[in-house]
């Protein structure tokens, strides 16, 4: 462990400004591309799924407006099953999926597959408990006005759950920064094959350090710009 | 106008049942103001979320302008609910919206053509005060101008019907005042027929032409406020006057009811309307050869009609007592002799 701090101090801050510098540089930033690439499809993708789902989780459950036990329970399970494989292993699972998708297992746009298929019911979840914040009395007072159903999720929902699904998004985002990272070990392109074919198999403390503190500045970036847009939203609400 | 007949609402639960209304049977008037007063839990709510089916009855029948809104489909009542503004306790302004763009969600539901919209939006926004609160959220606002909000987008469809949900129970006395009296406006104004329930008699003394009491899932007694208030038939209208009139003698008084003899009584008189106007009292000690002492009393008004009660201890010989309470009585005063409990 020590070790490798020293040679990250040493290694990296006196390698920038070397010669070696062009050739991570160049690596780092692919890989940062592919990473961000996949993330924001995958995001995207999960919330064109996920969000209507945790619509139909909260509006199936008894009591509102559209209430159908089944159909909740049924979700509920599915969502929970997929939720409870580790990605690790998901990943693995869905290869033959991925494979009749993308026609390949491996890369960039093979990894967009189980990244958003994991993240569909995750999104689900958020979803759903963003919209549980509000209060009844809305959706009430929606009804009593003659309000379809459509138009309760549309023009009250949705509206009002917008700062909390804001923050969820920057959430997924962010767990997609880490899955993605796990994909890359079984060949899924961005800064993972990087950190794990430089950094793990061939020792490349640089390249290993490079990425997780690119990593590091994404997250932030996105909670930021997260936390940013949900206070823009709430402004004037509170 | 509305017609509420064998009303009867059991919520299930996987471990009982519970009855929240017990037969309800009611008739309310175009145009009028007709309050419902329960404690909490009586079914008060319950029954007002019937007659715009948030809550759907067990048994019976709603009907408004003779139309049985049990029975509509879903598309129907949509279009029922239209007609039937509901304003509540706790507002639900929806947060994401300005004021103007509130007042303007129901009239959206309705399809109306945003231009037309915004127009009625505006003149609403006029009627309760708020023009200058237009852009603004209902965040910044106060409780008083959320429930004009409220009440301005309740009206938006041009409503037959004003359904309101303890509109002001979560408002101080003054704005509780404003807001009954924008009530009772845009009710005179419109020929709206309002129909509320509260906990507080001091809304249905201010606003209410007529008043039902809801005790236990059942309406025990219905009348014109007048009548129910002067003379209250069960136990929970009279705890409801109570409070209002304070027509509960104070405890301290009550020991003074010891003394009562065949020389000394405490007495209650109640009185309503044009007697209240009358120096009767006076009369009394003048006609009669006995002295009184009035210990507690209280006078108010229902709309515009004088009421209260008195209580007093009435000193004299036993034949001069009673012939001074039957003055009283005479005069369509009502007597009660207090005892001490």
């Amino acid at each position: 462990m020590f070790d490798i701090l020293n040679e990250i101090d040493l290694n990296i801050f006196l390698t920038v400004f070397s010669g070696e510098y062009g050739i991570v540089a160049e690596k780092v930033i692919k890989a940062t591309w592919e990473t961000i690439y996949m993330i924001i499809i995958s995001t995207g993708l999960s919330y064109v799924v996920g969000l209507p789902l945790g619509i139909i989780l909260v509006i199936t459950e008894n009591g509102h407006i559209a209430e159908n036990t089944s159909v909740n329970r049924i979700l509920a399970f599915l969502v929970n099953t997929v939720r409870s494989i580790p990605f690790i292993i998901f990943l693995i699972l869905i290869i033959p999926l991925t494979r009749l998708i993308v026609g390949t297992s491996i890369g960039t746009v093979a990894s967009i597959v189980p990244l958003t298929l994991a993240a569909i019911p995750f999104v689900a979840r958020l979803v759903e408990t963003s919209l549980k914040e509000i209060e009844w009395g809305l959706i009430e007072a929606a009804l009593s006005m003659g309000a379809t159903n459509w138009q309760i999720i549309t023009k009250v929902l949705i509206p009002e759950a917008l700062p909390s699904i804001t923050l969820g998004i920057a959430i997924t985002t962010i767990n997609l920064v880490g899955y993605s990272a796990m994909a890359g070990i079984v060949g899924g392109g961005g800064l993972g094959t990087l950190a794990y074919y430089y950094g793990y198999q061939r020792y490349d403390n640089l390249i290993l350090w490079t990425t997780v503190i690119v990593l590091i500045f994404m997250v932030q970036g996105i909670q930021s710009l997260g936390d940013k847009a949900t206070a823009k939203l709430n402004e004037k609400r509170r | 106008m509305i017609e509420i007949k064998n009303l009867t609402k059991i919520y299930t639960t996987p471990t009982q049942k519970i009855l929240a209304l017990d037969n309800v049977n009611l008739s309310v008037n175009k145009g009028e103001i007709f309050g419902i007063i329960g404690l909490s839990g009586a079914g008060k709510s319950t029954l007002i979320r019937c007659i715009n089916m948030l809550e759907k009855p067990t048994k019976g029948s709603i009907l408004i302008d003779g139309q049985d809104i049990t029975l509509l489909d879903k598309n129907e009542l949509r279009l029922a609910r239209q007609k039937i503004g509901m304003i509540f306790q706790h507002f639900n302004l929806l947060s994401s919206r300005t004021v103007l763009d509130n007042v303007m969600f129901p009239l959206e539901i309705a399809k109306v053509p945003h231009s037309q919209a915004k127009k009625r939006a505006a003149e609403l926004l006029e009627l309760v005060g708020l023009s200058d609160k237009a852009k603004a959220y209902p965040s910044q606002l106060s409780g008083g101008q959320k429930q004009r909000v409220g009440i301005a987008r309740a009206l938006a469809n041009e409503p037959k019907i004003l359904l309101s949900d303890e509109a002001t129970s979560a408002l101080d006395p003054e704005t509780t005042r404003s807001i009954l009296k924008l009530m009772k406006d845009i009710n005179k104004q419109m020929n709206i027929t309002i129909l509320l329930i509260t906990h507080d008699m001091n809304v249905i003394k201010q606003i209410c032409d007529r008043v039902a009491v809801i005790d236990n899932s059942r309406i025990v007694e219905v009348g014109d406020v007048l009548t129910v208030f002067s003379n209250p038939g069960t136990p929970t209208s009279r705890s409801f006057l109570n409070a209002i009139i304070k027509s509960e003698v104070p405890e301290d008084l009550l020991h003074l009811a010891k003394n009562n003899s065949n020389n000394s009584k405490l007495i209650r008189v109640s009185f309503i309307g044009a007697s209240a106007g009358e120096p009767i009292i006076s009369n009394m000690i003048k006609n009669f050869a006995i002295k009184a002492n009035i210990l507690y009393g209280n006078i108010d008004r229902v709309k515009d009609t004088p009421f209260g009660n008195l209580v007093m201890e009435i000193i004299g010989e036993p034949q001069a007592i009673t012939a001074a309470l039957d003055f009283l009585k005479d005069n369509g005063l009502e007597i009660e002799v207090l005892k001490h409990v």
